[in-house]
Order: structure tokens, then C-alpha cells, then sequence
């Protein structure tokens, strides 16, 4: 069986002048997919969404979206949806006309879904007001929602989650699940590694334009890579002791001892084998948890290493 | 190997320029500098006009100003020529001037694109959408200054400015015509004004370039340019409508005047388009397209102004324009008809322009210039005979000519003719037509009959 791509990108390359924003970068995105996107600043994660929204076409490579290859500007499927740089709304109009203003603009007939994305969103409350004092969270919901409106099968979106509070973040989330499990897929940048993490099932890492990482996020935690954990025990004492005689594990220096806390640096399989040494020694675990998320400790060593090169 | 998803869905839903026309319509409407702008346009001239026109003391410097409290098709009159002066340009800096360089300012491009999915369309929206609210702005301007005067003054007939007199359908129709005719060069400042907007981004320079071009053609029809340049420069019409209000009218310089701001207008937002459709909305750095507008922008304007040069001046468009004879038919022209008129207030028995059979002998500079050209030195004596009278009357007149062709003259004779501003009339005294008038010089040579 074949299977099905929202998103197939072959080598693709972008400059502007001088500055190479993408170099031969590959990326697939399955149907139904939230695929994250990640990287510092510059390196070109917004260029490349820039080019799955259509505004502009890469100098080399293939890139296909929903299946139709992308041969010229906004010549990509109607399908598309989503925004980078934040969203773009007009300060004038109330949320609701910049949303009934899009929706007039792709089709002259009545508006119906309007009240739903807002309500969506969360921003029912606000629909009539302008958007001009509007705070960046609710832009961003807002421009969600106007997306949302095109009933899109891909959508792009450059930092969905900036300016968020606990409950917008909640309102998009629950959105952006909805419309993966309907079968929408999803491609996102963020800087925050916690919203990937709970989103994406895939993730992309690029630094300086080109993919360093890309692939299920569980790969990156099983990469042959040390991570450091948290360990809180009711018996520290004990644990730091099985902790020092588990092989290929070291207890981190530094540790405030009083609080009881441990952190130890290791590969997955060292961790797995001490948890089994603690059962076993009887020491009760309270908390074993990542310092750094896989994702982040990913992101850093593998952009650092890129940086370097 | 990849599926295709369902093709058919996977080709864009293209709407048609009359979506994306009504979605640029909206958002300049829901603006309230465009909600003040048209407010202003549609009240501002009324109160102006009936203000003015209620005032003892009127706008003499202003063509037309003299006969506020005559009629009220002078108000509207005034705020043409204001209007061509300062408003204009100034609406068209603050509408076109700003239409493109609004999404930079927004950051909303890449959204707007996505949605409309094609640059020729959006260009083609934010023109069409500019177009009408500037075309709102200008018949808010006519008919309120219109109907400020008419309201104010009252319906009565125009005094033209060959001093012939306008019957008010006449004049009506007269007034309608020349705003109508101001709106190619309108057009012209409009397509400057995308121009600007489009190649200057969001520099300041972009939202300023009609009124500084306005300002800068001002200037230019304030030289002692020759005619030739002057009516290939697209703000003539802004003077030349004043052709309208002549017996027989002068339709010369206003036609072409028309047709080189339509081509302005033209070619400054064709310009315009090609610089939108060359813009990369996925570079970062990208703020306008800095050395290339001058290539791509002012140069092939600059080779228009030439050649229209060239062309008008084949034509025969030569010289200042402004000769003696030319002067002096002018002159004893519009002291025949406003001899009529002062004939009528005093209720004496009427003469014709034929019985009075005027003429004018005019100098520049006491006589010792070549009398040609503009200027304020201009001396005129008029000659006229009166039926069964054997002298012939003579009053002098002392003219500021202007490089554009426009003159007022001033009166210097006999108290009872031309020597005073007041006439003692059987129902009181009344503004003397004689005392001071303004006219024009048909700058072009007139044609040849038969």
C-alpha cells in the first residue's frame, strides 16, 4: 500500500543572495500528522513553512504538497493553510469581520463556521471587539481560528503557542489534536520543546538550513546519546549508592544533597537498569524524571554539534 | 512513491477579483482615517463655502473668489482650485500613498497571500478598491462644495472668466465637467501614489511621494517654463480646467493636459505592478526594492516627461505662450462682457460686445520688453465706443501675468468705469465687475479657421 503524504520535500534549497536558507533539505509528513519543526533562530524554519504555504518556490529541489508538486509561487493546494511570522489580522476589524472577510474571500456564500472557530479557540467572548487590543495569545488563537475556517487538510503554523497563557494553550492544543485525529496534518515550529513534546508525533531538528534530526520523537530518546535525570528517593543515601555501582551511569556532581535529589547521566539502558537495582535494593522512587527533555537535550547537542562544524 | 490525494480538491480555489476587491473595500472602509477623510470631504466643503460666501470680505486671490456672493457655482469653483492645490494630492498620498504599504506596516502579506493566492489579483483588488474610495472623496468634495454655494448663494449664473456670463444650467454643467476633467491628473497622483507605496515599503517617503510630486509640478508651473513642458507635466489639467469657463471654450490644453495624466496614471501603476509581482514574500530582509525603484520607477517616468515634451513641442507648443496679441484680445474679450454687466447693474440701455467694439493695447514694462511672457509689468489700455457717442472711452489696466496663463487685471481709470471696487447702482452700491477682474491666455496657438 501506498502511503500518504501531506507534505514530500526532496532536497529542496533556498537562497536569498548570498544567504543559504535551506540546504537539501528533506522532510515527509504523513497524513493525520503533527510533525514538529524545530531549530535556533536563522535556521530557516520559517523559510521552508514559507514554502509549504506557497509564497514562494525553492531554487532547487522537489517539494510536493498533498500530492500535487509545487511548481511556482502559490501554486499550492487550496488545501493549505496556516501562517508564519504570526498571524495576519487587520486592527481595524473586529475578530469576527477579519474572519467573515476571509471567509467571503474564498467563498461568496453564507457564513457559517464562524462562531464555531471562534468558539473553538476560545475567543467567543471577544468577537465583536477589534482586534487592535488584542494580546499576542489571542492573536494567535485568532489566526488559528481563521485557519480553522478553510477547512484545511495541511496546516502550517510558525509558533502557534507564542504568547499563549495556561488556558489558551489548553483551547489550541485541544484544537490542533481534533484536527490531526480528523485527519488533518500539521506542521509547527516552535521554541518550546514542552508544546512539540506534547503535540508531535514527529519532529524535524534543522540548524543553519539543513535537517540534522527528523524522525518519531521516541527516536530521539533511544539515540545513542547521555541524558541526565532526576532521581528523588525516600532513601537517598541508598540510591546514590546503587546509582554509582550501576554500570554506565555516573552520579553527576553537584548534587544538593539535603534536598535529597539525585541526578545521574546516562544512556536509556543504564537508566532502565537502575530503576530495576532501586525495586530491588527496596528504595521507594518519588520522582525519576528528565533534567532536560529528550527533545531539548536532542535540539542542543545536535544544533551545537552543527554550529561547530 | 507518493499517492495523490485527491486531486481535484488539490487545485486552488481561485475566487474572482470581485472577492478579494470587496475584502481590500472593507478593510480601507472599517479605517477611521478613511472614515474621517470621507466625513470631511462630504461636510467640510459645504460649511467652507457658506461660510465663506457669507463673509463680507471674499478670496480675490482664488479664480472665481470674487463671485462667492454672486452665485453659488463660485464656491465650488474655489474648492477645485484649492482642492488641485493642496487636497488632492493630499487624499491621494493618504489612500493610494498607503494601500500596499499598509500590510508591511501589519505584517499581514504572507496571510493576505495564502488567502487570495495571487499577486495579480490582490494588486488588482487594492487598485480597484483605492480607485473607489478616491473617486467617493472627490464626488464628496464636488457636490458638497456645490451645494454649499447653491444653498448659501443661490442658483443664479456663473460670470465666466472671460467675464460672458454662464446661465446656471450652463454653469452647473460647466462645473460638473471640470471635476471631472481634475480627476485624470487625480488618477495620475493615485498611480504615483501605488507606485510609492509598492517600491518605498514602508518608508515614509512612499506615503509623501504624491504630495511631494504635486508640490514639486507646482513649482514646475510656476517657472517661465516653455508651454511645451508645461503641458507635458501631469497637474496642468489642475489648471487647465479653467479652459472650461471661456466663450468660446478652450478645450485645447485641457485635452491635452487630460490625456498626459491618463498616461501618467497608466504608466505609474503599471510600474507599480511590475514591482509587486517582482517581490519575494519569503525574504526576511526585504524592505522595497531600494535602488531598482529609481530604475524601475523614475527613470521611465522621467523618459515620459520627454517625450511628451517632444511631442506637444512638434505639435507647435513653443515658447512661453503668452504674446501680445494674444494678451490684448484676452483683455478687451473680458471688459466687453463685464461692460455688459456693469451696464446692466447701473440699468442703463444695453450694448453689444460688437457695438462696443473693444480693444486693447498692452505693454510689458512701460514698454521697453519684448511683450511676451508672464509677469506683473503688463500695462493695458482699453479702447470701446458707445452707440451715438463719437469718443471712444479708454481705461487702463495694470496685469499680473502668471506663467500658467492666469491674469488678473487691475483697474486704473475713471472712477465711474474701472477707477473703484464699488458702482452706485439704483438700489445701492454694488461690487464693480470693472474694478478688478481675472482671465486667462490660451497658452496654445489657436487654431486656424476655415
Amino acid at each position: 500500500m501506498e502511503r500518504i503524504l501531506a507534505v514530500r520535500a526532496r532536497g529542496i534549497t533556498k537562497c536569498f543572495g548570498d544567504v543559504v536558507a535551506l540546504d537539501g533539505v528533506d522532510l515527509d509528513v504523513a497524513q493525520g500528522q503533527i510533525h514538529g519543526l524545530v531549530g535556533p533562530n536563522g535556521a530557516g524554519k520559517t523559510t521552508l513553512l514559507g514554502l509549504l504555504l506557497g509564497l514562494a518556490v525553492a531554487d532547487g529541489g522537489r517539494l510536493e504538497i498533498l500530492g500535487t508538486p509545487v511548481r511556482r509561487a502559490l501554486d499550492a493546494s487550496g488545501g493549505v493553510a496556516g501562517f508564519v511570522d504570526g498571524p495576519g489580522l487587520y486592527p481595524s476589524l473586529t475578530a469576527r469581520q477579519n474572519l467573515a472577510a476571509l471567509a467571503a474571500l474564498r467563498d461568496p456564500g453564507p457564513r457559517t463556521g464562524i462562531d464555531d472557530a471562534l468558539e473553538q479557540v476560545g475567543l467567543a467572548d471577544v468577537a465583536d471587539d477589534r482586534t487592535h487590543g488584542f494580546s499576542l495569545g489571542m492573536r494567535q488563537r485568532l489566526g488559528l481560528a481563521a485557519a480553522l475556517l478553510t477547512r484545511p487538510r495541511l496546516l502550517v503554523l510558525d509558533e502557534p503557542s507564542n504568547g499563549l497563557d495556561p488556558t489558551g494553550k489548553r483551547h489550541v492544543h485541544g484544537v490542533l489534536a481534533r484536527l490531526a485525529a480528523d485527519g488533518t496534518s500539521l506542521v509547527l515550529s516552535s521554541h518550546r520543546m514542552d508544546d512539540v513534546e506534547a503535540l508531535c508525533s514527529e519532529v524535524t531538528i534543522l540548524a543553519t538550513g539543513r535537517v540534522v534530526f527528523s524522525g518519531p520523537l521516541s527516536k530521539l530518546a533511544a539515540e545513542n546519546r547521555d541524558l541526565d535525570y532526576r532521581v528523588v528517593t525516600a532513601d537517598p543515601e541508598s540510591a546514590r549508592r546503587v546509582a554509582a555501582d550501576t554500570a554506565g551511569l555516573r552520579v553527576v556532581d553537584g548534587v544538593r544533597d539535603d534536598t535529597g535529589v539525585l541526578v545521574v547521566r546516562g544512556q536509556v539502558a543504564a537508566l532502565d537498569d537502575l530503576v530495576v537495582r532501586l525495586v530491588h535494593a527496596g528504595v521507594a522512587i518519588r520522582e525519576f524524571a528528565p533534567v532536560v527533555s529528550p527533545l531539548e537535550a536532542a535540539f542542543l547537542a545536535l544544533t551545537e554539534q552543527e554550529a561547530g562544524r | 512513491m507518493t499517492a495523490t490525494i485527491d486531486r481535484a480538491h488539490a487545485a486552488a480555489r481561485r475566487g474572482p477579483v470581485a472577492r478579494a476587491y470587496r475584502f481590500e473595500l472593507v478593510k480601507l472602509v472599517s479605517q477611521w482615517r478613511i472614515r474621517l477623510l470621507a466625513l470631511a470631504c462630504w461636510i467640510a466643503p459645504a460649511l467652507f463655502v457658506a461660510a465663506v460666501s457669507r463673509q463680507s470680505t471674499l478670496p480675490v486671490d482664488t479664480l472665481f473668489g470674487r463671485w462667492m456672493h454672486a452665485t453659488g457655482w463660485a464656491g465650488s469653483l474655489v474648492m477645485l482650485g484649492f482642492a488641485g492645490t493642496w487636497a488632492l494630492p493630499l487624499l491621494m498620498s493618504l489612500v493610494a500613498g498607503d494601500v500596499f504599504a499598509a500590510e508591511d506596516r501589519l505584517g499581514t502579506w504572507r496571510h493576505l497571500l495564502v488567502a487570495v493566492r495571487s499577486p495579480r489579483r490582490i494588486f488588482a483588488a487594492k487598485t480597484l478598491a483605492s480607485l473607489t474610495v478616491i473617486l467617493l472623496l472627490v464626488a464628496g468634495l464636488a457636490v458638497s462644495s456645490a451645494a454649499g454655494g447653491i444653498l448659501a448663494v443661490g442658483n443664479q449664473p456663473l460670470v465666466g472668466l472671460d467675464g460672458h456670463l454662464l446661465a446656471a444650467p450652463d454653469a452647473a454643467g460647466r462645473v460638473l465637467l471640470a471635476w471631472v476633467c481634475v480627476l485624470a491628473p487625480t488618477l495620475a497622483l493615485a498611480g504615483i501614489g501605488l507606485l510609492g507605496s509598492v517600491a518605498l515599503v514602508r518608508s515614509p517617503m512612499g506615503l509623501l511621494l504624491p504630495v511631494l510630486l504635486a508640490l514639486a509640478l507646482q513649482l514646475a508651473q510656476m517657472l517661465p517654463l516653455p508651454v511645451a513642458v508645461r503641458l507635458a507635466l501631469p497637474g496642468y489639467t489642475f489648471i487647465a480646467w479653467t479652459g472650461l469657463f471661456t466663450s468660446p471654450a478652450q478645450p485645447g490644453p485641457l485635452l491635452i493636459g487630460i490625456a498626459v495624466s491618463v498616461v501618467w496614471a497608466a504608466t505609474a501603476t503599471a510600474l507599480a505592478y511590475l514591482l509587486f509581482l517582482r517581490r519575494d514574500f519569503t525574504n526576511p530582509a526585504h524592505d522595497g526594492p531600494g535602488r531598482r525603484a529609481v530604475t524601475l520607477g523614475v527613470l521611465p517616468l522621467a523618459a515620459l516627461v520627454a517625450a511628451t515634451v517632444a511631442v506637444v513641442a512638434a505639435a507647435g507648443a513653443t515658447g512661453p505662450g503668452i504674446e501680445q496679441d494674444k494678451v490684448q484680445r484676452s483683455v478687451a474679450t473680458a471688459f466687453s462682457h463685464l461692460y455688459r454687466l456693469q451696464t446692466a447693474q447701473l440699468n442703463r440701455p444695453d450694448v453689444t460686445e460688437a457695438q462696443l467694439a473693444a480693444t486693447a493695447a498692452c505693454n510689458k514694462g512701460g514698454g521697453r520688453l519684448d511683450a511676451r511672457g508672464p509677469g506683473n509689468d503688463w500695462r493695458c489700455v482699453v479702447t470701446w465706443h458707445l452707440p451715438g457717442i463719437e469718443a471712444a472711452g479708454t481705461a487702463v489696466y495694470q496685469l499680473d501675468i502668471t506663467p500658467d496663463g492666469r491674469f488678473m487685471a487691475d483697474g486704473d481709470g475713471p472712477k465711474e468705469v474701472n477707477g473703484y471696487f464699488l458702482v452706485r447702482t439704483p438700489t445701492g452700491d454694488a461690487p464693480n465687475p470693472l474694478w478688478q477682474f481675472d482671465g486667462n491666455v490660451a497658452l496654445l496657438p489657436a487654431a486656424p479657421k476655415g
